[in-house]
């Protein structure tokens, strides 16, 4: 899959495109933990051109957040279709995660 | 090729197809699933979670059933709604067969990665079972009822 990273603020943007399933999330896995690497202090995950998250996707994220906590990188996600956030909900993972609306909200959270 | 066994009820499948167990494939059997029930006058938040939880259960058979090789057979039925106002979505496989006693939500206060499919399937299905096949493999039946038969 394609991902995109950027540094902004000091913060790591990374921004899968894409449905995030059993195919792709090994991918995905790969890519974010180089953009865990590089993160400073805080790293957002864009997920606004993810149209589709499953299982396997969540539990990409519950590693990153895992690793985030112990290195001391606040980790936070963004524009969450809704498709994406019943997932989370579901999972009772809403509460978990930093969840916010905009890649703005994201970098100042 | 995976007949029907033998302990499933005969009945004509409205809709049947089968796929090698590769992950590649689950994107067009979601698309496939996802314009049946839409058909079926699920709304799309709905035949998104539908979707979600098929998804979950071939994922299943193939990472824990076949060990994620791509050479695993894998069925699909959809059987449209009956006398019981419910889509039904049949999986059959020739993996290994599971105790069925170990089939089951874990604990989501225990913030880990994995092992969430068995509960998605089953917080979207109105009703799920597992059964083993005669002659090895799983059967999974899932039943979704229709909008505005949820209370029935």
């Amino acid at each position: 899959m394609n991902v995109n990273v950027e540094t902004r603020d000091s913060a790591t943007i990374i921004q899968p495109q894409g449905d995030v399933d059993l195919a792709s999330s090994p991918e995905f896995r790969a890519r974010l933990q180089e953009a865990q690497e590089q993160a400073q202090s805080r790293l957002v995950i864009d997920l606004s051109s993810v149209q589709y998250m499953d299982s396997s996707g969540v539990a990409t994220l519950v590693e990153c957040l895992q690793r985030s906590r112990t290195d001391g990188i606040q980790l936070v996600l963004c524009q969450l279709h809704e498709r994406v956030l019943s997932v989370f909900q579901i999972a009772r993972l809403d509460g978990v995660f930093d969840i916010v609306a905009t890649v703005d909200d994201a970098l100042t959270a | 090729m995976i007949p029907s066994a033998g302990n499933s009820k005969q009945q004509a499948r409205d809709l049947h197809v089968e796929f090698f167990s590769r992950p590649s494939y689950l994107a067009i059997i979601r698309q496939m699933v996802d314009a049946f029930s839409g058909r079926l006058g699920f709304a799309p938040a709905e035949a998104s979670r539908i979707c979600l939880a098929v998804d979950e259960a071939l994922c299943n058979v193939i990472r824990h059933g076949y060990d994620s090789s791509p050479d695993g057979r894998i069925g699909l039925t959809i059987n449209e709604p009956s006398d019981d106002h419910s889509i039904e979505f049949i999986i059959e496989d020739r993996a290994q067969q599971v105790d069925l006693d170990t089939i089951r939500s874990r604990n989501l206060e225990d913030i880990r990665p994995g092992g969430l499919g068995v509960h998605l399937i089953e917080e979207i299905m109105d009703s799920v079972n597992y059964e083993h096949r005669d002659g090895g493999g799983m059967r999974l039946t899932m039943r979704k009822r229709l909008p505005g038969e949820e209370t029935n």
